[in-house]
């Protein structure tokens, strides 16, 4: 089993959603990643997703595409990335590393490869972009492992989609609460709160909601509704305005990201949910 | 391999031709991509669409095209009797607008009223910029900052047309980010835009509506050549970027056993020195823009940046279609370089008096190689996908540079 099931049971005894961070592998280099990936639990995040860098993400808006294009300039590799995860796990061992991204260098890796790599860096969950549920190959190759495969909702999904994509699902659900790309829009937490409602229809998994959301406040609101708030452009975005003035990685990135994931966790811990919020599993 | 009873049967229901196609989109547009198979499906078999389409392609489009003996440059190979598909001579000046009219009217069938667009040599734009102008919708075109300026006359030409022309400086700045932001664009925009992509590529069901639509070059084409020469043709050439004038040639002929298929990439400055758009030559499968197909990309799969003399050539992947064409073994694929094919441009303007697009004058410069070697009585149609007007500059450009 993954470290997944066992966070969210914490966080329900604690009666408070979790915070999700996203920050990119190798952003914006290996150094500071690695500073970054290793400081992040102390700073308050409860799940940490790790993103895949990769030259065409398409469901990216403008600053995680930056960040991607950073690390991959500065030569990050998914080689390294697990290696990352591998060093992260001598020291961590109970924080849950999710890894975000787009299929093709998984695929170029080689499925079982990968999965078997993953697995013995620690990794505990994946969620792959342009992997819908129509896509089963990733999916079924999973099956058997401790790797849970995180599927995305879009307020877009019917209900028609959603009793597939919830059999099919395991580690939590990630709604994404607007029709866009990450790090645009915000959505009205009338819509969010609906979205979460209907999902609940569908499934017991925990479910995080993310797109849009940049500050404590709207990761408080966001966590009245949803079991974990999912933060990342605004993260990546700090690592981008602390570059120096020849684009490279400064301590200041470290620090500036850690600084904003500090507050974001007092605003998800600012948050009382109410016991019996959530079925039991 | 094993021949199969039919090259004509893909894609299966998944849209999957063999291992490639596929819908690997966010889940985000695919409810939406469902909503498009679902509207074509009803749209293609249903008279009423099909007497729509086959008028505007008749009034507007200017077809049938000609199917030209090209006599003198027949002459100067001294081998097979060369015939061009002059898709040229259509309205727009390329093969792009026939999928245009068919997409179009399928996003009015779907309620859209906004349509969106990417394009490399300004060509698919232009064609989308021409249909939106006939049909009255707001059109955007996104295009790459590098491809802006080399292709001016299509920007201006798009921009009078009335489309928004919105450059891409991520990535590579070319068609692959274009291609990127144009679904950008339609994930944020979902209940009210109509993504009309340009060629056989993209999530299922594009590679085979657009394939569908384009199918009209290679039907007229066999109607014609039975009427002129009382036969099939022995080969047909054509070039390929994503390859959408290159399937509407072949498609109607796959199961031809007689017909030598033979599609034409752009190697660029050459194959060996990594400037190249032969990803099919050069590059494996992998997933990117919504198909599993042959791309160009390293070892980590990170996506390459194309090269091609001919912006409409310049895609790191290939119609997914293709891809399984390839490795069944039906059709060839070769490559032809720069150089090669602004020899041909301009061979062909001299002895014909076409000024080809860069993009067919790659299927030229094949013609070229091959034809020398094969009997007189060897027919071979080339698709002569568009006209050159567009590509004045870069051929003046390029010829510059060797000096």
């Amino acid at each position: 089993m993954s470290r997944l099931p066992e966070r969210f049971a914490e966080l329900a005894g604690e009666e408070r959603p979790g915070l999700v961070t996203f920050v990119t592998a190798g952003d914006p280099d290996m150094e500071h990643s690695k500073a970054i990936l290793r400081l992040l639990p102390e700073a308050g995040a409860d799940i940490i997703e790790l993103g895949m860098p990769f030259s065409d993400p398409m469901a990216d808006g403008p600053a995680i595409q930056a960040a991607s294009q950073r690390a991959l300039m500065n030569g990050m590799t998914l080689t390294k990335t697990l290696q990352m995860i591998s060093d992260f796990r001598q020291e961590d061992t109970e924080t849950p590393v999710v890894l975000m991204g787009y299929y093709n260098p998984i695929y170029i890796y080689g499925l079982e490869k990968f999965i078997a790599d993953a697995a013995a860096a620690g990794v505990d969950g994946l969620i792959v972009v342009d992997l819908p549920v129509e896509e089963t190959e990733l999916r079924d190759a999973l099956m058997g492992s401790d790797i849970d495969f995180v599927y995305l909702t879009a307020p877009t999904t019917g209900d028609d989609r959603l009793p597939r994509l919830a059999e099919r699902a395991s580690g939590f659900i990630y709604h994404v609460s607007v029709t866009g790309i990450t790090g645009t829009k915000s959505a009205e937490i009338q819509d969010v709160a609906a979205a979460i409602e209907r999902l609940r229809r569908f499934t017991d998994l925990p479910i995080a909601v993310g797109f849009g959301i940049k500050t404590p406040e709207q990761a408080a609101v966001i966590g009245q509704h949803a079991d974990a708030a999912v933060v990342g452009s605004a993260l990546v975005t700090q690592v981008a305005e602390n570059l120096d003035s020849e684009g490279q990685g400064t301590d200041k990135c470290v620090t500036a990201v850690l600084d904003l994931v500090r507050e974001l966790a007092s605003g998800v811990r600012s948050v009382s949910k109410v016991v019996g919020n959530r079925a039991p599993e | 391999m094993n021949k199969l009873n039919t090259y004509r049967g893909g894609p299966d229901e998944h849209g999957h031709f063999g291992i490639f196609g596929g819908r690997y989109v966010a889940e985000t547009l695919m409810p939406l991509i469902l909503d498009v198979e679902r509207a074509y499906d009803e749209m293609k078999d249903d008279p009423e669409f099909r007497e729509e389409f086959r008028s505007y392609l008749k009034h507007y489009v200017g077809r049938p095209t000609a199917l030209f003996y090209a006599e003198r440059l027949t002459k100067s190979l001294a081998g097979a009797k060369i015939y061009f598909k002059r898709e040229d001579l259509n309205h727009t000046g390329a093969h792009k607008v026939n999928n245009c009219m068919g997409q179009i009217l399928l996003a009015k069938r779907m309620g859209k009223n906004r349509i969106i667009a990417e394009t490399g040599a300004g060509m698919h734009g232009v064609a989308t910029a021409t249909v939106c102008a006939l049909f009255d919708l707001p059109c955007t075109v996104y295009m790459g900052a590098k491809d802006i300026e080399r292709q001016a006359p299509n920007v201006a030409r798009m921009k009078l047309l009335g489309a928004e022309i919105v450059p891409v400086t991520s990535g590579s700045s070319s068609l692959k980010d274009a291609m990127n932001d144009a679904l950008r664009d339609w994930v944020a925009n979902v209940g009210d835009t109509y993504y009309l992509i340009g060629t056989v590529a993209g999530p299922h069901p594009y590679p085979t509506m657009v394939r569908d639509f384009q199918s009209v070059i290679g039907e007229e084409t066999r109607t014609q050549m039975l009427e002129m020469e009382g036969r099939l043709p022995d080969s047909l050439l054509a070039c390929i970027g994503g390859g959408s004038n290159a399937m509407g040639t072949f498609h109607p002929f796959l199961d031809d056993e007689g017909v030598r298929i033979i599609a034409v990439e752009a190697s660029g400055k050459g194959i060996s020195t990594g400037h190249h758009a032969a990803s099919l030559s050069a590059g494996r499968p992998g997933v990117l823009h919504g198909n599993r197909t042959y791309l160009l990309q390293d070892g980590d799969g990170q996506i390459k940046e194309a090269h091609s003399v001919s912006a409409g050539l310049d895609y790191p992947g290939i119609g997914p279609e293709h891809a399984w064409l390839h490795d069944t073994g039906r059709a060839e694929y070769v490559s032809i370089t720069d150089s090669e094919a602004v020899e041909a441009f301009q061979l062909t303007t001299r002895l014909e008096g076409i000024i080809p697009a860069l993009e067919p004058a790659h299927a030229v410069a094949h013609a070229m190689k091959i034809a020398g070697a094969l009997p007189a009585d060897h027919l071979m149609v080339i698709n002569m996908s568009g006209r050159g007007d567009k590509d004045m500059g870069s051929v003046a450009k390029y010829l510059e540079e060797q000096k």
